[in-house]
């Protein structure tokens, strides 16, 4: 399938810059729909799925660990005088993890994930590009689209709701330790607390849009790598336009799902 | 050893244009089974698009291309693949997978396309790198190696699966003329070894004049010679004398 041509001019005027913008976005679909389709298409690489959920996802866990943790501590520190003014502060857990699981925890991983894996499979697979890596699979009878594409996307969708679980549960044990800098709360206490205060509907939103999301940073990721151009300067465009892509699109989708999950739960309005 | 009639590839009308620049203009071609024919031409006169177009990399504009018998246009994707396993093709940069040793570089095609054991498939490894002198490098990484080297180990993953045809883009380039030769005399004697096919194309004449059975040379996007290399370095025609002065080196 053809790409359509980006005009690769050095100084593009503003009525190029605009034909670019739109003619990314139907690149990037028709990158989209592509994968979607060689999903379903054998061989399916189980292993090089299974090395790029160790390599992208296992990985990234210390620095979501370091900042779930962040979170966690500081959303609780922040809360905290706020409630305290108004005599609430039991119901600083339940404000925690509302925001924590709702919309925190999810967001700010997948960020932090496209910062890291999406960069990186641009870099990856635009030097791949470049050296003709991608053109040494193809001649070899190895479709290079089944091989790098579809399993780094695999990948990224299958460990971005494990990573984000991960680190809602370690921004709670921040607000914990929030908790108890500046109260006298009980872990148990803590812990009831925010069971009681969490409903289905709390859940299942903030976990099935990481899914979308983790999708976002491994689609992305490869179509900027895939079709990059122009040798080591395109292999540095890949990675920063990768991650500035992924990053807004994610803020985007995130939009549309709170507007989604209003609509399928009225209760969390 | 040349077989006369059997045409293994077989280009008919070939053309290719990139944003309205036309790089390859209506070029047929023929190469027998077992010939090496040499490829020259200037920089940017269409000679990698050319090698691109045989194994299905580049889509011509116009005209077809046969790989024993069989028309490549039109093919999809898993037929196509069938037809480049029968071939093989030495980047000019070697394209040796960055994140793989030398011995999973070798080994990727064989364990995608063959079912030999692991065992049989390292002594396919060893033996094939045996073959470019490079058998101590198996555990190193592509980083590790030296351009000629990279370029052997290019080689030894082309032709482990045994092809009938092997495309060379630029094989000597960026080598000093002493590596030239040995590479240059290590493509003539596998390809006598396997007996097989070759498309080389180079701008190095030390290279032709080992390897060629037959050489055509590219300007303008046609075929403006086709013959034995003797004929070419001595030709009367003036283009070709300035193209060939600075490189002929008298015997």
């Amino acid at each position: 399938m053809e790409l359509p041509k980006l005009i690769t001019k050095r100084k593009p005027t503003a009525g190029e810059k605009v034909y670019n913008f739109f003619t990314d976005i139907s690149r990037l679909s028709l990158f989209t729909f592509r994968a979607l389709k060689y999903v379903f298409i054998p061989p399916y690489e189980i292993a090089q799925i299974r090395k790029h959920m160790d390599e992208l996802g296992v990985k990234t866990f210390p620095i979501v660990s370091i900042t779930g943790f962040v979170i966690g501590l500081v959303l609780a520190l922040q809360s905290q005088p706020v409630l305290q003014r108004f005599g609430a502060t039991d119901f600083l857990p339940a404000t925690v993890a509302l925001s924590v699981i709702r919309e925190l925890g999810p967001v700010i991983t997948a960020l932090i994930f496209a910062g890291r894996v999406s960069s990186g499979i641009g870099a990856e697979l635009g030097s791949m590009r470049v050296t003709e890596q991608i053109d040494a699979l193809e001649v070899s009878a190895i479709n290079p689209f089944n091989y790098l594409v579809v399993t780094r996307v695999i990948a990224t969708t299958m460990i971005l709701p494990v990573l984000t679980i991960y680190v809602n549960f370690i921004a709670l044990i921040g607000g914990y330790f929030a908790v108890i800098i500046t109260d006298n709360m009980s872990f148990q206490y803590y812990q009831n607390a925010i069971i009681s205060s969490l409903e289905f509907a709390d859940l299942v939103p903030g976990i099935a849009k990481t899914f979308f999301f983790g999708f976002i940073v491994g689609i992305v990721g490869c179509y900027k790598g895939y079709t990059a151009e122009g040798g080591t300067e395109g292999v540095g465009k890949a990675s920063t336009t990768s991650v500035v892509m992924a990053s807004l699109l994610i803020l985007l989708f995130d939009t549309l799902a709170v507007k989604i999950s209003l609509w399928l739960w009225p209760t969390l309005g | 050893m040349v077989m006369a009639d059997f045409r293994l590839v077989e280009i008919n009308n070939l053309s290719k244009a990139f944003d309205g620049n036309v790089i390859l203009d209506n070029i047929s071609l023929d190469v027998k089974k077992g010939e090496n024919l040499v490829v020259f031409g200037q920089s940017g006169t269409g000679k990698s698009v050319l090698l691109k177009c045989i194994i299905g990399l580049i889509t011509p504009d116009q005209g077809d291309v046969s790989i024993n018998g069989q028309l490549t246009k039109g093919l999809n994707i898993d037929e196509l693949n069938t037809i480049r396993k029968k071939m093989g093709f030495l980047f000019q940069s070697a394209a040796l997978y960055d994140s793989m040793s030398v011995r999973e570089n070798l080994e990727f095609p064989l364990s995608r396309h063959t079912n030999l054991s692991s065992k049989q498939r390292e002594e396919k490894v060893r033996e094939t790198l045996r073959m470019v002198s490079l058998e101590k490098s198996i555990d190193k990484m592509p980083s590790e190696l030296s351009g000629g080297m990279r370029k052997r180990i290019g080689l030894a993953r082309s032709i482990i699966t045994d092809p009938e045809l092997m495309l060379y883009d630029e094989p000597t380039t960026g080598l000093d003329p002493i590596t030239t030769k040995e590479i240059s005399e290590l493509i003539l004697n596998l390809q006598r070894k396997l007996n097989m096919t070759s498309i080389i194309v180079t701008h190095d004449i030390v290279c032709a004049k080992i390897i060629a059975d037959r050489a055509i040379f590219l300007k303008e996007g046609k075929i403006a010679y086709e013959g034995s290399i003797e004929e070419l370095t001595n030709t009367t025609d003036i283009f070709l004398e300035k193209f060939f002065s600075t490189e002929i080196i008298k015997d």
